[in-house]
Protein backbone atom coordinates (compact mmCIF):
# COMPACT_ATOMS: atom_id res chain seq x y z
CA UNK A 1 0.00 0.00 0.00
CA UNK A 2 1.36 3.50 -0.66
CA UNK A 3 1.12 6.53 1.47
CA UNK A 4 -0.34 8.57 -1.48
CA UNK A 5 -2.72 7.53 -4.25
CA UNK A 6 -1.95 9.38 -7.62
CA UNK A 7 -5.58 11.07 -7.53
CA UNK A 8 -5.32 11.62 -4.27
CA UNK A 9 -5.84 15.11 -2.77
CA UNK A 10 -3.46 15.88 -0.29
CA UNK A 11 -4.68 17.03 3.04
CA UNK A 12 -2.54 18.92 5.72
CA UNK A 13 -1.50 15.96 7.52
CA UNK A 14 -0.14 14.28 3.60
CA UNK A 15 1.69 17.46 3.10
CA UNK A 16 3.31 16.74 6.64
CA UNK A 17 4.29 13.71 6.16
CA UNK A 18 5.54 14.63 2.34
CA UNK A 19 8.18 16.58 4.06
CA UNK A 20 9.16 14.75 6.49
CA UNK A 21 9.87 11.86 4.03
CA UNK A 22 11.93 14.48 1.80
CA UNK A 23 13.86 15.29 5.46
CA UNK A 24 14.60 11.46 6.09
CA UNK A 25 16.27 11.00 2.46
CA UNK A 26 17.93 14.32 2.83
CA UNK A 27 19.32 12.75 6.24
CA UNK A 28 19.97 9.15 4.05
CA UNK A 29 22.03 10.69 1.70
CA UNK A 30 24.23 12.44 4.22
CA UNK A 31 24.50 9.26 6.21
CA UNK A 32 25.59 7.33 3.09
CA UNK A 33 27.82 10.08 1.90
CA UNK A 34 29.64 9.40 5.17
CA UNK A 35 30.17 5.88 4.46
CA UNK A 36 31.35 6.75 0.94
CA UNK A 37 33.84 9.11 2.47
CA UNK A 38 34.97 7.19 5.41
CA UNK A 39 35.79 4.28 2.74
CA UNK A 40 37.45 6.23 0.23
CA UNK A 41 39.41 7.54 3.88
CA UNK A 42 40.18 3.69 4.67
CA UNK A 43 41.21 2.58 1.18
CA UNK A 44 44.11 5.64 0.75
CA UNK A 45 44.84 5.67 4.83
CA UNK A 46 43.91 9.34 3.71
CA UNK A 47 43.40 11.22 7.41
CA UNK A 48 42.04 14.23 6.13
CA UNK A 49 38.48 12.98 4.66
CA UNK A 50 38.46 10.97 8.10
CA UNK A 51 38.26 13.94 9.40
CA UNK A 52 35.94 15.61 7.50
CA UNK A 53 33.71 12.37 7.97
CA UNK A 54 34.26 12.79 12.10
CA UNK A 55 33.10 16.25 11.90
CA UNK A 56 29.81 15.35 9.40
CA UNK A 57 28.96 13.40 12.57
CA UNK A 58 27.01 16.52 14.25
CA UNK A 59 25.50 17.71 11.06
CA UNK A 60 24.16 13.88 11.40
CA UNK A 61 22.71 14.59 15.24
CA UNK A 62 21.00 18.28 14.53
CA UNK A 63 19.19 15.85 11.25
CA UNK A 64 18.22 13.23 13.71
CA UNK A 65 16.84 16.06 16.40
CA UNK A 66 14.86 17.71 14.02
CA UNK A 67 13.03 14.71 12.74
CA UNK A 68 12.09 13.35 16.51
CA UNK A 69 10.53 16.43 16.59
CA UNK A 70 8.93 16.59 13.54
CA UNK A 71 7.30 13.16 14.47
CA UNK A 72 6.63 14.45 18.12
CA UNK A 73 4.73 17.58 16.41
CA UNK A 74 2.40 14.96 13.55
CA UNK A 75 1.32 12.90 16.01
CA UNK A 76 0.17 15.30 18.34
CA UNK A 77 -1.51 17.49 15.84
CA UNK A 78 -2.80 15.29 13.77
CA UNK A 79 -3.50 11.96 15.66
CA UNK A 80 -2.48 9.69 12.60
CA UNK A 81 -3.99 6.32 11.93
CA UNK A 82 -3.43 3.26 9.77
CA UNK A 83 -0.40 3.57 7.04
CA UNK A 84 0.24 7.16 8.71
CA UNK A 85 0.77 6.11 11.85
CA UNK A 86 3.02 3.05 10.97
CA UNK A 87 4.85 5.40 8.75
CA UNK A 88 5.72 7.70 11.72
CA UNK A 89 6.45 5.18 13.94
CA UNK A 90 8.74 3.58 11.13
CA UNK A 91 10.08 7.04 10.77
CA UNK A 92 11.37 7.18 14.47
CA UNK A 93 12.71 4.21 14.27
CA UNK A 94 14.65 4.53 10.91
CA UNK A 95 15.88 7.56 12.03
CA UNK A 96 17.68 6.01 14.94
CA UNK A 97 19.30 3.66 12.63
CA UNK A 98 20.44 6.60 10.51
CA UNK A 99 21.94 8.13 13.34
CA UNK A 100 23.74 4.86 14.54
CA UNK A 101 25.05 4.71 10.85
CA UNK A 102 26.25 7.65 11.25
CA UNK A 103 28.35 6.94 14.38
CA UNK A 104 29.57 4.11 12.51
CA UNK A 105 31.40 5.97 9.53
CA UNK A 106 32.49 8.79 12.36
CA UNK A 107 33.91 5.88 14.33
CA UNK A 108 35.36 4.28 11.29
CA UNK A 109 36.67 7.81 10.32
CA UNK A 110 38.59 8.15 13.61
CA UNK A 111 40.18 4.28 13.14
CA UNK A 112 41.94 5.77 9.62
CA UNK A 113 42.79 8.98 11.89
CA UNK A 114 44.83 6.73 14.46
CA UNK A 115 45.59 4.06 12.35
CA UNK A 116 49.36 3.57 12.38
CA UNK A 117 52.24 5.13 10.35
CA UNK A 118 53.58 1.57 8.81
CA UNK A 119 49.82 0.53 7.80
CA UNK A 120 50.18 -2.65 5.59
CA UNK A 121 48.26 -2.56 2.97
CA UNK A 122 47.58 -5.77 2.11
CA UNK A 123 45.39 -6.63 5.00
CA UNK A 124 42.97 -4.79 3.51
CA UNK A 125 42.82 -7.57 0.64
CA UNK A 126 43.11 -10.90 3.04
CA UNK A 127 40.43 -9.47 5.03
CA UNK A 128 38.10 -8.31 2.41
CA UNK A 129 36.96 -5.41 3.86
CA UNK A 130 36.88 -3.45 1.05
CA UNK A 131 34.35 -6.16 -0.66
CA UNK A 132 32.94 -6.23 2.77
CA UNK A 133 32.53 -2.04 2.70
CA UNK A 134 31.18 -1.92 -0.59
CA UNK A 135 28.26 -4.64 0.22
CA UNK A 136 27.51 -2.65 3.15
CA UNK A 137 27.32 0.78 1.40
CA UNK A 138 24.96 -0.83 -1.27
CA UNK A 139 22.62 -2.34 1.48
CA UNK A 140 22.35 1.78 2.74
CA UNK A 141 21.52 2.74 -0.25
CA UNK A 142 19.28 -0.11 -1.84
CA UNK A 143 17.01 0.22 1.07
CA UNK A 144 17.52 4.29 0.38
CA UNK A 145 15.72 3.63 -2.41
CA UNK A 146 13.39 1.06 -1.21
CA UNK A 147 12.18 4.04 1.10
CA UNK A 148 12.01 6.70 -1.70
CA UNK A 149 9.95 4.51 -3.54
CA UNK A 150 8.07 2.53 -0.88
CA UNK A 151 9.51 -0.15 -2.69
CA UNK A 152 9.02 -3.29 -1.04
CA UNK A 153 10.21 -6.09 -2.98
CA UNK A 154 13.42 -4.08 -2.75
CA UNK A 155 13.33 -3.76 0.53
CA UNK A 156 13.38 -7.50 0.44
CA UNK A 157 16.62 -8.08 -1.42
CA UNK A 158 18.44 -6.66 1.55
CA UNK A 159 18.04 -9.47 3.40
CA UNK A 160 19.85 -11.70 1.31
CA UNK A 161 22.59 -9.45 0.77
CA UNK A 162 24.24 -9.57 4.58
CA UNK A 163 25.35 -12.91 3.56
CA UNK A 164 28.07 -11.56 2.36
CA UNK A 165 28.46 -9.72 4.90
CA UNK A 166 28.04 -12.30 7.80
CA UNK A 167 30.53 -14.55 5.78
CA UNK A 168 33.61 -12.16 6.08
CA UNK A 169 32.81 -11.41 9.24
CA UNK A 170 32.98 -14.96 10.87
CA UNK A 171 36.46 -15.53 8.94
CA UNK A 172 37.89 -12.45 10.06
CA UNK A 173 38.82 -13.66 13.41
CA UNK A 174 41.30 -16.69 11.86
CA UNK A 175 42.40 -14.08 9.52
CA UNK A 176 43.93 -11.45 11.37
CA UNK A 177 45.12 -13.98 14.40
CA UNK A 178 47.18 -15.80 11.37
CA UNK A 179 48.38 -12.13 10.13
CA UNK A 180 49.23 -11.37 13.94
CA UNK A 181 51.25 -14.85 13.59
CA UNK A 182 52.88 -13.54 10.62
CA UNK A 183 53.68 -10.25 11.70
CA UNK A 184 53.80 -9.28 15.27
CA UNK A 185 55.03 -5.62 14.84
CA UNK A 186 51.74 -4.85 12.30
CA UNK A 187 49.23 -5.82 15.60
CA UNK A 188 47.95 -2.48 15.97
CA UNK A 189 46.65 -2.32 12.61
CA UNK A 190 45.02 -5.93 12.14
CA UNK A 191 43.47 -4.70 15.14
CA UNK A 192 41.90 -1.69 13.86
CA UNK A 193 41.02 -3.74 10.74
CA UNK A 194 39.33 -6.32 12.56
CA UNK A 195 37.29 -3.64 14.50
CA UNK A 196 36.24 -1.82 11.35
CA UNK A 197 34.74 -5.62 10.47
CA UNK A 198 33.05 -5.46 13.20
CA UNK A 199 31.41 -2.11 12.91
CA UNK A 200 30.52 -2.79 9.03
CA UNK A 201 28.46 -6.03 10.32
CA UNK A 202 26.36 -3.65 12.05
CA UNK A 203 25.75 -1.67 9.43
CA UNK A 204 24.18 -4.51 7.42
CA UNK A 205 22.04 -4.93 10.45
CA UNK A 206 20.83 -1.35 10.61
CA UNK A 207 20.14 -1.81 6.84
CA UNK A 208 18.16 -4.71 7.75
CA UNK A 209 16.44 -2.95 10.86
CA UNK A 210 15.19 -0.26 8.45
CA UNK A 211 14.33 -2.55 5.75
CA UNK A 212 12.05 -4.28 8.54
CA UNK A 213 10.58 -0.96 8.83
CA UNK A 214 9.51 -0.04 5.58
CA UNK A 215 8.12 -3.73 5.17
CA UNK A 216 6.03 -2.83 8.49
CA UNK A 217 4.32 0.49 7.45
CA UNK A 218 3.53 -0.47 3.68
CA UNK A 219 2.37 -3.85 3.98
CA UNK A 220 2.05 -3.99 8.20
CA UNK A 221 3.45 -7.27 8.79
CA UNK A 222 6.49 -7.55 11.11
CA UNK A 223 9.50 -9.21 9.99
CA UNK A 224 11.56 -8.80 13.36
CA UNK A 225 13.32 -11.94 15.12
CA UNK A 226 11.98 -13.90 11.99
CA UNK A 227 14.07 -16.31 10.05
CA UNK A 228 16.51 -14.84 7.04
CA UNK A 229 14.70 -17.23 4.57
CA UNK A 230 10.89 -16.10 5.29
CA UNK A 231 12.21 -12.50 5.72
CA UNK A 232 13.34 -12.44 1.98
CA UNK A 233 10.05 -14.20 0.28
CA UNK A 234 6.90 -12.19 0.74
CA UNK A 235 4.98 -15.45 -0.12
CA UNK A 236 6.44 -17.26 2.97
CA UNK A 237 5.63 -14.70 5.64
CA UNK B 1 2.63 43.10 19.20
CA UNK B 2 2.64 45.73 16.06
CA UNK B 3 0.90 43.73 13.57
CA UNK B 4 -1.74 42.66 15.74
CA UNK B 5 -5.18 43.20 14.36
CA UNK B 6 -6.99 42.44 17.36
CA UNK B 7 -5.52 43.55 20.96
CA UNK B 8 -7.09 43.04 24.26
CA UNK B 9 -6.28 44.12 26.88
CA UNK B 10 -7.79 43.42 30.61
CA UNK B 11 -11.11 42.76 29.13
CA UNK B 12 -13.67 41.60 31.39
CA UNK B 13 -17.21 40.28 30.71
CA UNK B 14 -20.11 40.02 33.31
CA UNK B 15 -23.74 38.92 32.79
CA UNK B 16 -25.37 40.72 35.95
CA UNK B 17 -23.24 39.84 39.00
CA UNK B 18 -21.77 37.26 37.44
CA UNK B 19 -18.47 37.71 36.10
CA UNK B 20 -18.07 35.61 32.85
CA UNK B 21 -14.65 36.80 31.74
CA UNK B 22 -11.80 37.66 34.19
CA UNK B 23 -8.75 40.08 32.59
CA UNK B 24 -8.33 39.10 29.46
CA UNK B 25 -4.88 39.74 27.55
CA UNK B 26 -4.18 38.45 24.30
CA UNK B 27 -3.28 39.73 20.46
CA UNK B 28 -4.37 38.03 17.86
CA UNK B 29 -1.89 38.57 14.48
CA UNK B 30 -2.72 39.23 11.34
CA UNK B 31 -3.33 35.94 9.08
CA UNK B 32 -3.17 33.44 11.96
CA UNK B 33 -5.56 31.02 12.90
CA UNK B 34 -6.55 31.14 16.31
CA UNK B 35 -8.74 28.31 17.96
CA UNK B 36 -9.96 28.75 21.02
CA UNK B 37 -10.45 25.85 23.39
CA UNK B 38 -12.01 24.59 27.02
CA UNK B 39 -14.59 23.17 28.72
CA UNK B 40 -17.90 24.30 28.63
CA UNK B 41 -18.86 27.59 30.30
CA UNK B 42 -15.28 28.64 30.59
CA UNK B 43 -16.08 31.56 28.42
CA UNK B 44 -14.79 30.98 24.86
CA UNK B 45 -18.20 31.86 23.15
CA UNK B 46 -18.98 34.83 25.11
CA UNK B 47 -14.98 36.14 24.43
CA UNK B 48 -15.96 35.75 20.34
CA UNK B 49 -19.44 37.07 20.97
CA UNK B 50 -17.87 40.44 22.97
CA UNK B 51 -15.48 41.04 19.45
CA UNK B 52 -18.64 41.99 17.42
CA UNK B 53 -20.45 43.06 19.97
CA UNK B 54 -23.18 40.59 20.36
CA UNK B 55 -24.07 40.81 23.75
CA UNK B 56 -25.54 45.04 23.00
CA UNK B 57 -29.09 43.62 23.39
CA UNK B 58 -28.76 41.40 26.40
CA UNK B 59 -29.97 42.95 29.58
CA UNK B 60 -27.14 43.16 32.26
CA UNK B 61 -24.61 42.39 30.21
CA UNK B 62 -21.48 44.79 30.25
CA UNK B 63 -17.68 44.67 29.18
CA UNK B 64 -14.95 46.64 30.97
CA UNK B 65 -11.17 47.03 29.73
CA UNK B 66 -10.08 47.33 26.03
CA UNK B 67 -10.49 45.45 22.55
CA UNK B 68 -8.89 47.59 20.20
CA UNK B 69 -9.52 45.94 16.44
CA UNK B 70 -6.55 47.69 13.95
CA UNK B 71 -6.19 50.45 16.93
CA UNK B 72 -9.80 51.01 16.95
CA UNK B 73 -11.68 50.53 19.65
CA UNK B 74 -14.53 48.13 19.04
CA UNK B 75 -16.56 48.95 22.13
CA UNK B 76 -16.75 52.89 20.87
CA UNK B 77 -17.15 51.72 16.57
CA UNK B 78 -20.63 52.16 15.09
CA UNK B 79 -21.47 48.68 15.84
CA UNK B 80 -22.87 48.27 12.11
CA UNK B 81 -19.42 49.21 10.81
CA UNK B 82 -17.68 47.15 13.24
CA UNK B 83 -20.24 43.55 12.34
CA UNK B 84 -18.75 44.42 8.45
CA UNK B 85 -15.21 44.10 9.26
CA UNK B 86 -15.98 41.17 11.62
CA UNK B 87 -17.21 38.49 9.56
CA UNK B 88 -19.25 35.52 12.27
CA UNK B 89 -20.30 32.01 11.47
CA UNK B 90 -22.12 29.66 14.41
CA UNK B 91 -22.69 26.10 14.98
CA UNK B 92 -26.08 25.82 13.00
CA UNK B 93 -26.06 27.12 9.43
CA UNK B 94 -28.21 29.80 9.19
CA UNK B 95 -28.69 31.22 5.59
CA UNK B 96 -31.77 33.48 5.33
CA UNK B 97 -34.51 30.97 4.40
CA UNK B 98 -36.52 33.35 1.96
CA UNK B 99 -33.62 34.17 0.50
CA UNK B 100 -31.83 32.50 -2.90
CA UNK B 101 -28.36 31.68 -2.87
CA UNK B 102 -27.49 34.95 -4.53
CA UNK B 103 -29.25 36.71 -2.55
CA UNK B 104 -27.82 35.23 0.58
CA UNK B 105 -24.65 35.71 -0.45
CA UNK B 106 -25.19 39.76 -0.94
CA UNK B 107 -27.44 40.05 1.86
CA UNK B 108 -24.92 42.00 3.59
CA UNK B 109 -25.22 44.67 1.05
CA UNK B 110 -28.86 44.45 0.69
CA UNK B 111 -29.68 45.10 4.53
CA UNK B 112 -27.52 47.86 5.02
CA UNK B 113 -29.09 49.34 1.63
CA UNK B 114 -26.07 49.62 -0.36
CA UNK B 115 -26.79 50.08 -4.02
CA UNK B 116 -24.65 47.56 -6.13
CA UNK B 117 -25.19 47.46 -9.92
CA UNK B 118 -25.78 43.74 -11.65
CA UNK B 119 -22.23 43.58 -12.60
CA UNK B 120 -20.88 44.47 -9.40
CA UNK B 121 -23.35 41.81 -7.62
CA UNK B 122 -22.44 39.05 -10.18
CA UNK B 123 -18.84 40.09 -9.26
CA UNK B 124 -19.14 39.55 -5.33
CA UNK B 125 -21.50 36.59 -5.69
CA UNK B 126 -18.85 34.81 -7.65
CA UNK B 127 -15.93 35.64 -5.59
CA UNK B 128 -17.26 35.38 -2.52
CA UNK B 129 -18.53 32.05 -3.12
CA UNK B 130 -15.41 30.79 -4.56
CA UNK B 131 -13.44 31.96 -1.37
CA UNK B 132 -16.10 29.61 0.47
CA UNK B 133 -15.18 26.64 -2.15
CA UNK B 134 -18.85 26.46 -3.15
CA UNK B 135 -19.03 28.34 -6.38
CA UNK B 136 -18.16 25.07 -8.24
CA UNK B 137 -21.29 23.12 -6.62
CA UNK B 138 -23.80 26.41 -6.72
CA UNK B 139 -22.66 27.69 -10.11
CA UNK B 140 -25.51 26.63 -11.69
CA UNK B 141 -28.59 26.87 -8.97
CA UNK B 142 -27.84 30.68 -7.53
CA UNK B 143 -31.57 31.54 -7.66
CA UNK B 144 -32.55 28.59 -5.61
CA UNK B 145 -33.25 29.02 -2.34
CA UNK B 146 -30.29 28.67 0.51
CA UNK B 147 -31.96 25.98 2.34
CA UNK B 148 -32.01 23.52 -0.19
CA UNK B 149 -28.39 23.03 -0.12
CA UNK B 150 -26.98 20.35 2.38
CA UNK B 151 -25.15 21.41 6.02
CA UNK B 152 -22.49 21.12 5.01
CA UNK B 153 -23.17 23.33 2.02
CA UNK B 154 -25.54 25.55 3.64
CA UNK B 155 -22.59 26.60 6.13
CA UNK B 156 -19.85 27.14 3.21
CA UNK B 157 -22.82 29.76 2.52
CA UNK B 158 -22.61 31.30 5.66
CA UNK B 159 -18.74 31.28 5.34
CA UNK B 160 -19.44 33.14 1.41
CA UNK B 161 -21.96 35.68 3.10
CA UNK B 162 -19.45 36.58 5.98
CA UNK B 163 -16.63 36.56 3.76
CA UNK B 164 -18.87 39.42 0.97
CA UNK B 165 -18.08 41.83 3.07
CA UNK B 166 -14.53 41.70 2.93
CA UNK B 167 -13.89 41.61 6.85
CA UNK B 168 -10.91 42.09 8.51
CA UNK B 169 -11.43 39.07 10.53
CA UNK B 170 -13.62 36.30 10.93
CA UNK B 171 -14.86 34.68 13.45
CA UNK B 172 -16.33 30.62 13.67
CA UNK B 173 -18.40 29.43 16.63
CA UNK B 174 -17.98 25.78 16.30
CA UNK B 175 -18.72 26.34 12.58
CA UNK B 176 -18.44 22.61 11.98
CA UNK B 177 -19.80 20.54 14.98
CA UNK B 178 -23.09 20.11 13.24
CA UNK B 179 -21.35 18.94 10.07
CA UNK B 180 -20.13 15.43 9.04
CA UNK B 181 -16.99 14.85 8.63
CA UNK B 182 -16.54 15.33 4.91
CA UNK B 183 -17.99 18.60 5.19
CA UNK B 184 -16.03 18.98 8.06
CA UNK B 185 -12.59 18.40 6.29
CA UNK B 186 -13.88 20.85 3.46
CA UNK B 187 -14.39 23.60 5.64
CA UNK B 188 -10.96 22.90 7.55
CA UNK B 189 -9.50 22.75 3.96
CA UNK B 190 -11.51 25.91 3.65
CA UNK B 191 -9.61 28.30 6.68
CA UNK B 192 -6.47 26.74 5.81
CA UNK B 193 -6.76 28.78 2.03
CA UNK B 194 -8.90 31.48 4.04
CA UNK B 195 -6.05 32.20 6.35
CA UNK B 196 -3.67 33.64 3.59
CA UNK B 197 -6.17 36.89 3.20
CA UNK B 198 -7.76 36.77 6.55
CA UNK B 199 -7.48 36.63 10.45
CA UNK B 200 -9.22 33.59 11.90
CA UNK B 201 -10.74 32.91 15.45
CA UNK B 202 -12.06 29.37 15.99
CA UNK B 203 -14.75 28.44 18.86
CA UNK B 204 -14.15 24.11 18.73
CA UNK B 205 -14.68 21.78 21.44
CA UNK B 206 -12.98 19.51 18.52
CA UNK B 207 -9.79 18.88 20.23
CA UNK B 208 -8.02 17.49 17.54
CA UNK B 209 -9.35 19.97 14.60
CA UNK B 210 -7.65 22.64 17.03
CA UNK B 211 -4.90 20.83 16.43
CA UNK B 212 -5.10 19.97 13.10
CA UNK B 213 -5.71 23.30 11.95
CA UNK B 214 -4.87 26.34 13.82
CA UNK B 215 -1.82 28.11 14.60
CA UNK B 216 -2.18 29.55 17.76
CA UNK B 217 -4.50 28.13 20.44
CA UNK B 218 -5.77 29.73 23.57
CA UNK B 219 -7.13 27.72 26.19
CA UNK B 220 -9.93 29.40 28.83
CA UNK B 221 -11.27 27.65 32.06
CA UNK B 222 -13.47 29.35 34.49
CA UNK B 223 -13.57 32.55 32.50
CA UNK B 224 -9.95 32.75 32.91
CA UNK B 225 -7.36 32.48 30.03
CA UNK B 226 -4.87 29.85 31.07
CA UNK B 227 -2.39 29.73 28.19
CA UNK B 228 -2.38 30.90 25.10
CA UNK B 229 0.35 29.80 22.74
CA UNK B 230 1.72 28.07 19.54
CA UNK B 231 -0.50 25.04 18.60
CA UNK B 232 2.64 22.91 18.56
CA UNK B 233 3.71 23.90 21.73
CA UNK B 234 -0.01 23.59 23.62
CA UNK B 235 0.33 20.17 22.26
CA UNK B 236 3.23 18.88 22.83
CA UNK B 237 4.66 20.81 26.11
CA UNK B 238 1.86 23.00 27.46
CA UNK B 239 2.97 25.28 30.67
CA UNK B 240 0.18 24.98 32.53
CA UNK B 241 -0.82 21.82 34.50
CA UNK B 242 -4.53 22.60 33.66
CA UNK B 243 -3.97 23.05 29.69
CA UNK B 244 -2.56 19.39 29.66
CA UNK B 245 -5.63 17.79 32.30
CA UNK B 246 -7.39 18.87 29.43
CA UNK B 247 -5.86 17.91 26.04
CA UNK B 248 -5.32 14.69 27.78
CA UNK B 249 -8.99 14.28 28.58
CA UNK B 250 -7.96 13.82 32.60
CA UNK B 251 -10.24 16.93 33.05
CA UNK B 252 -12.87 17.40 36.38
Amino acid sequence: MALLKWNQKLTPLDNEIQQLKLEVISMWEMVLSQLQKAEEALKNIDRDLAREVILTEKRVNAFELKIDRDCEDILALFAPVAIDLRFILAVLKINMNLERTGDIAEGIGKFVVDIPEDFDKRLLEITRVVEMYEQANEMISEVMNAFEEENTILARKVFKKDDLLDEINKNAATIVANYIKDNPAKIESALYILSTIRKLERVGDQAKNMAEEIIFYSEAKVLKHKPKNKKSNPEEE
Amino acid sequence: MESAVLKVTNFNAFFGDNQVLKNINLAIDKNSVWAIMGPSGCGKTTFIRCINRMHELTPNATTEGSMQLNGEEVYEMNPVLLRRKVGMVFQRPNPFPMMSIYDNVISGYILNGIKLNKQQKDEIVETSLKRAALWMEVRSTLHKKGTFLSGGQQQRLCIARALSMNPEMLLLDEATSALDPVSTAKIEELIHELKQQYTILMVTHNMQQAARVSDKTAFFYLGELIEANNTKKIFTNPQHEKTQDYIRGHFG
